[in-house]
């Protein structure tokens, strides 16, 4: 089955893996701009990152028959500079127009304070300016809950957001409701300990059914398992669903979220 | 949407991880008991006694409950203090 992971951190990630994904099915990935792993200093550090995801790695995955696509932004771990971080969402807004770069994110929130706050609040605002879809990242473990319901407090406050062309990223059971009625698209990150299983996913598709639901690999510095998104998929089988669902989940929808995209050129596998 | 598994069919497939999972949660428990010291006042471990009750009970949605324990709280007041204003 082919698929599509729509939050997926290659720059971690050795060449290898897009061999493996290639060979298990994936036909194009989003990778949106994420923490390095350390804070950068200077927005010269966002300049040269940006230039990686934008042309290295769209070309690493191209050897593998692969379409990378990518988004921009400061990420919420390095948002509580907000001097550095004005200037990264200018550098920002003179990239949006490059190939292959669908929109915003991952903006959101780390450790829900009034510095990641208002940098998330700029992110929005150019993105509400220059038309952009937004992807979100929502804060891990006992931070989650709390910067879910904020990050949704400040986007249902703007009326300017087209919730349709949002994405929502790493919802678990006590988010995706909350998420899903407010009228965003949901993603489900697989990570074996911080964040969702396959098997639990398949429980929130079961629940919640596949409208606005997508799932993702993130594969990023921690434990995780850049095949996960097959892994759901064969969790799903298991359970019986067919295969005109599972190809729902992880086909269609990201191209129906993706596809409001402006730079969004992708020829589906024939 | 239900599942196409049965009660039974669930069962069947979930029981060793389940079991396995368990164990690796009494072992811990084990572990903090033989360990110096006492963590009876640690807030994360009357968290994991209110997840064990939840566990134990018959209510549908015990993942959701679990990370709710799990989670610190939300005051719809936060923009108050971070003197933030609504937009619009």
């Amino acid at each position: 089955m082919y698929y599509i992971d729509p939050h997926i951190h290659m720059v971690s990630r050795v060449t290898d893996d897009y061999e493996t994904l290639a060979k298990m099915g994936c036909v194009a990935m989003s990778e949106p701009a994420f923490w390095a792993g350390f804070d950068r200093g200077t927005v010269d550090g966002f300049r040269d990152y940006f230039r990686q995801l934008t042309e290295f790695e769209p070309k690493r995955a191209s050897w593998y028959g692969v379409r990378h696509y990518t988004w921009l932004c400061i990420n919420a771990k390095e948002a509580e500079n907000v001097r550095l971080a004005r200037e990264v969402i200018a550098l920002v807004g003179e990239l949006l127009d490059t190939p292959g770069v669908l929109g915003i994110g991952e903006i959101g929130l780390n450790k829900n304070t009034r510095n990641e706050a208002i940098v998330f609040l700029e992110h929005v605002d150019l993105a509400m300016k220059t038309g952009e879809q937004i992807l979100i990242h929502t804060p891990h473990l006992e931070d989650k809950y709390q910067g879910t319901r904020m990050i949704l407090d400040m986007l249902s406050d703007d009326r300017r957001i087209d919730r349709g062309r949002v994405l929502v990223d790493h919802v678990e059971e006590h988010t995706i409701r909350e998420v899903l009625d407010r009228g965003f698209w949901a993603g489900m990150t697989l990570y074996p300990v911080s964040k969702c299983t396959p098997e639990r996913a398949v429980d929130m598709v079961e629940l919640y059914g596949p409208e606005r639901l997508l799932v993702n690999s993130a594969g990023d510095w921690g434990p995780s398992k850049p095949t996960a998104v097959p892994d759901f998929i064969l969790a799903m089988r298991l359970r019986g669903h067919p295969e005109s669902l599972i190809r729902r989940i992880v086909y269609d929808n990201p191209l129906q979220f993706f596809r409001q995209s402006r730079r969004f050129e992708f020829t589906p596998p024939q | 949407m239900s599942s196409p598994l049965s009660a039974s069919d669930v069962l069947n497939r979930e029981f060793l991880e389940v079991r396995a999972r368990l164990l690796q949660v009494a072992a811990a428990l084990d572990r903090l008991d033989r360990a110096a010291g006492s963590v009876d006042d640690d807030p994360r471990m009357r968290n994991i006694q209110r997840v064990l009750e939840v566990l134990r009970s018959g209510d549908p949605k015990r993942a959701e409950q679990v990370q709710m324990i799990f989670s610190r709280p939300y005051s719809p007041q936060w923009r108050e203090g971070f003197e933030i204003s609504r937009k619009g």
